[in-house]
């Protein structure tokens, strides 16, 4: 080790490879729906997505997660979109494509991409 | 790309309890599962609840499993990793609330405790050099080699008020800077991990989960006071810890961050291990210096002290892994950032190990000044079964037990000397209504006697007379005049032993004297154990109305002292009895008592 800066950028990319260790109520939550409908209808390539743009993006304060049936099986892949503020937001029909456009614009900008969601509820 | 973290305890506890096969069906499902690469499994250092282990966390959820076993990790990895369903069967169930899964914090084990020295454990893992650096691990170090002098880090060790954790509470500052001002030279910085006391496991769960801070921290003490060798002194019964220093030692060397001009300066400093024995004696400072010279272990009269003259002759600094464990945050936080928390005398916080009559034994730290009651009642959840709470002893066989009457007293070094106790390292045994406190004042004294290195005369043969004084209480021989004998002797070794073993060798005593003599009294006057605790002051005896005769206390005495016919009350024959109490455990009907 020869300087603190070079330690400092060691320890940014040890980061990297940590993921999330620490609880993080308030945290927006990405939830993909994962029961058995949704892997048939392909939600495991979806869930990869939004891990990845998430981790590329650097973006804090956002927990990709998965859950179970949620119950509109005939609009799977769906991903729901949990805000502090903002409550929840459905999107259906997924693909990996959609997710990486709902990262930008939904997440980064805070614009809901309404096409691709079944509307939205307050809190 | 890692979308989950799965952390599993390592420590020592559950490696007991069998965390390794449940390590290893989770790699194995995890590979059938095809989630090996979006799912990372860590194994970390002590979580400290370790009653409930093996332990394991899952983020990004923060899903707190306990006692998990190998046959649950299939169903853990199809139903949460893959299909985001929380097993809640297997969830901690004080993080179940109506259903909910709730925070770990949020739990009465977690919510209370301040976690600095054990900051990292059970978050990173303790093999991998990277975790503890993306923690910010070695930038302490790097702030002190670039950007401060000497002095200044002495000074701001100084002004956070912190002390020792071993014991005695000596300041950790005004140690290093006796130290530092020595003339220049040869001098080392030594780290006390030869923990002794029984039921006490701080310092190994801080080595095994996070042993960098150790290193980084004793590289921090060599600039401040010249240094340029450091020992760590542990013991050879901890060979997790052993294992996990050696690994970060070779890690810290190859990144440099041990070795030759740290950091671009022209400071120096490296670290060897050296293996203990086990002798408690070595946990004396001078004792332990003295081995580390590769003698026996025994104490020397101070002054000097080891800060003039250490090891091979040459000032020293010797703390201990938990002292170490702050310094690093000291350092990044500032001194008013410690000094902020606890009491006036006491900063910081302090890591107990909770052993004995309690529902969640393991390891917790809290700020100083917490009460007992809050420790035993909302972290350690109460006595089990329903019990009443009788006394703690805490800081060991050198420390005293504070009763139930004093149980608002605040955890301080000062709150604790004046009831006649000492922090200690932070042993903390809850004992139940069902314990004897002349029994227990034996136990340890037992172990001191064991103990003594034999050097000095008070400590090897009055610790001894004094043992034996006990023992012909608890056997009902003693008199009232024996109980004043006790205390007498106790003083004159507290008095003259040469080392804190001897001086503090009688302490349980005293203290179990100071708050329990009535207890003293019914097993000298009345020849009778209030808690039926001691064998040749209790008898077993069956009540005759509750026996039905289902003839099973017969079956299972070892020495058939057990006699009576099929649905009538039997009887217990006193002459052949053993009082093993088997016949009591096994007794549906509560029919067995003793009295």
């Amino acid at each position: 080790m020869k300087s603190l800066e070079e330690l400092k950028a060691l320890r940014d990319k040890a980061r990297e490879n940590m993921g999330i260790r620490e609880d993080q109520p308030d945290a927006t939550r990405v939830v993909v729906g994962m029961a058995t409908c949704g892997i048939a209808a392909g939600a495991r390539p979806v869930l990869t997505a939004f891990v990845q743009e998430v981790a590329k993006e650097k973006l804090e304060g956002v927990i990709v997660g998965q859950t179970g049936c949620i119950g509109i099986c005939q609009y799977e892949p769906v991903v729901e979109i949990h805000e502090k503020d903002r409550g929840k937001t459905t999107y259906i029909n997924m693909t990996p494509e959609k997710a990486v456009k709902i990262v930008h614009q939904h997440l980064m900008s805070g614009e809901i991409v309404n096409e691709y969601t079944i509307g939205t509820i307050g809190k | 790309m890692i979308r989950s973290s799965i952390l599993l305890c390592a420590g020592t506890g559950c490696c007991s309890s069998g965390c390794d096969k449940v390590h290893d069906a989770i790699e194995e499902n995890l590979k059938k599962a095809g989630l090996e690469s979006e799912v990372k499994l860590v194994k970390t250092g002590c979580f400290g609840l370790c009653a409930l282990g093996p332990i394991m966390i899952v983020y990004p959820e923060g899903t707190f499993y306990a006692s998990v076993k190998p046959e649950d990790i299939p169903e853990i990895i199809t139903e949460h990793l893959l299909k985001g369903r929380i097993v809640t069967r297997l969830v901690y169930d004080e993080t179940l609330q109506g259903g909910e899964v709730s925070s770990l914090d949020e739990t009465g084990f977690y919510k209370k405790q301040k976690r600095i020295a054990l900051r990292n454990c059970g978050v990173i893992n303790p093999e991998d050099i990277n975790e503890y650096i993306a923690y910010d691990g070695y930038v302490a170090l790097g702030k002190v080699l670039t950007e401060m002098k000497p002095d200044d880090v002495i000074k701001v060790i100084k002004d956070s008020g912190l002390r020792g954790r071993g014991g005695a509470g000596f300041p950790t500052g005004l140690k290093w800077g006796f130290a530092a001002a020595q003339p220049p030279g040869q001098k080392y910085v030594c780290c006390n991990a030869d923990e002794g006391d029984p039921g006490a496991f701080m310092d190994r769960s801080i080595l095994e989960g996070d042993p960098h801070v150790v290193l980084e921290a004793m590289a921090i003490a060599g600039y401040a006071i010249g240094a340029n060798e450091g020992y760590i002194y542990i013991r050879a019964e901890y060979p997790i810890a052993v294992h996990r220093l050696e690994i970060a030692i070779k890690e810290a060397r190859k990144n440099g961050l041990l070795g030759k001009n740290i950091f671009g300066t022209d400071f120096c400093f490296d670290i060897d291990i050296r293996l203990g024995a086990g002798a408690f004696v070595c946990g004396e400072e001078t004792a332990l210096l003295t081995s580390i010279e590769g003698h026996r272990g025994e104490p020397r009269p101070r002054p000097p002290f080891p800060a003039v003259k250490g090891l091979f002759g040459c000032p020293t600094v010797l703390n201990n892994v938990e002292t170490y464990a702050n310094i690093p945050r000291i350092i990044l936080l500032g001194a008013d950032w410690l000094s902020s928390m606890g009491t006036e005398k006491s900063k910081g916080t302090k890591v107990f190990a909770l052993a004995g009559m309690i529902h969640n034994s393991g390891l917790v730290e809290v700020p100083m000044g917490t009460t007992m009651r809050e420790i035993v009642e909302e972290i350690g959840g109460g006595i089990p079964g329903g019990k009443r709470f009788k006394a703690a002893q805490i800081g060991g066989p050198s420390g005293g037990c504070i009763p139930s009457s004093l149980i608002d007293v605040k955890i301080d070094y000062d709150s604790l000397m004046e009831v006649g106790a000492m922090m200690g390292s932070g042993g903390l045994i809850v004992m139940d209504e069902d314990s004897c406190m002349v029994d227990i004042a034996k136990y340890f004294l037992e172990f001191t006697v064991d103990e003594s290195c034999g050097k000095c005369t008070p400590c090897r043969i009055g610790t001894k007379r004094l043992y034996e004084l006990l023992e012909k209480v608890t056997k009902g021989q003693g008199t009232l005049a024996d109980l004043d004998k006790m205390e007498r002797l106790s003083y004159y070794i507290k008095e003259n032993s040469l080392c804190a073993l001897g001086q503090s060798a009688p302490n349980p005593v005293l203290s179990t004297l100071r708050y329990f003599r009535d207890e003293y009294d019914a097993h000298v006057v009345e020849k009778r154990c209030p808690s039926h605790a001691c064998k040749d002051l209790m008898s077993i005896v069956i009540t005759p109305d509750k026996c039905i005769g289902c003839t099973l206390c017969k079956k299972v005495c070892p020495v058939d002292a057990i006699a009576g016919d099929v649905k009538k009350p039997h009887v217990i024959d006193q002459s052949l009895c053993i009082k093993c109490g088997v016949c009591i455990e096994k007794c549906k009907f509560g029919a067995i008592v003793k009295q």
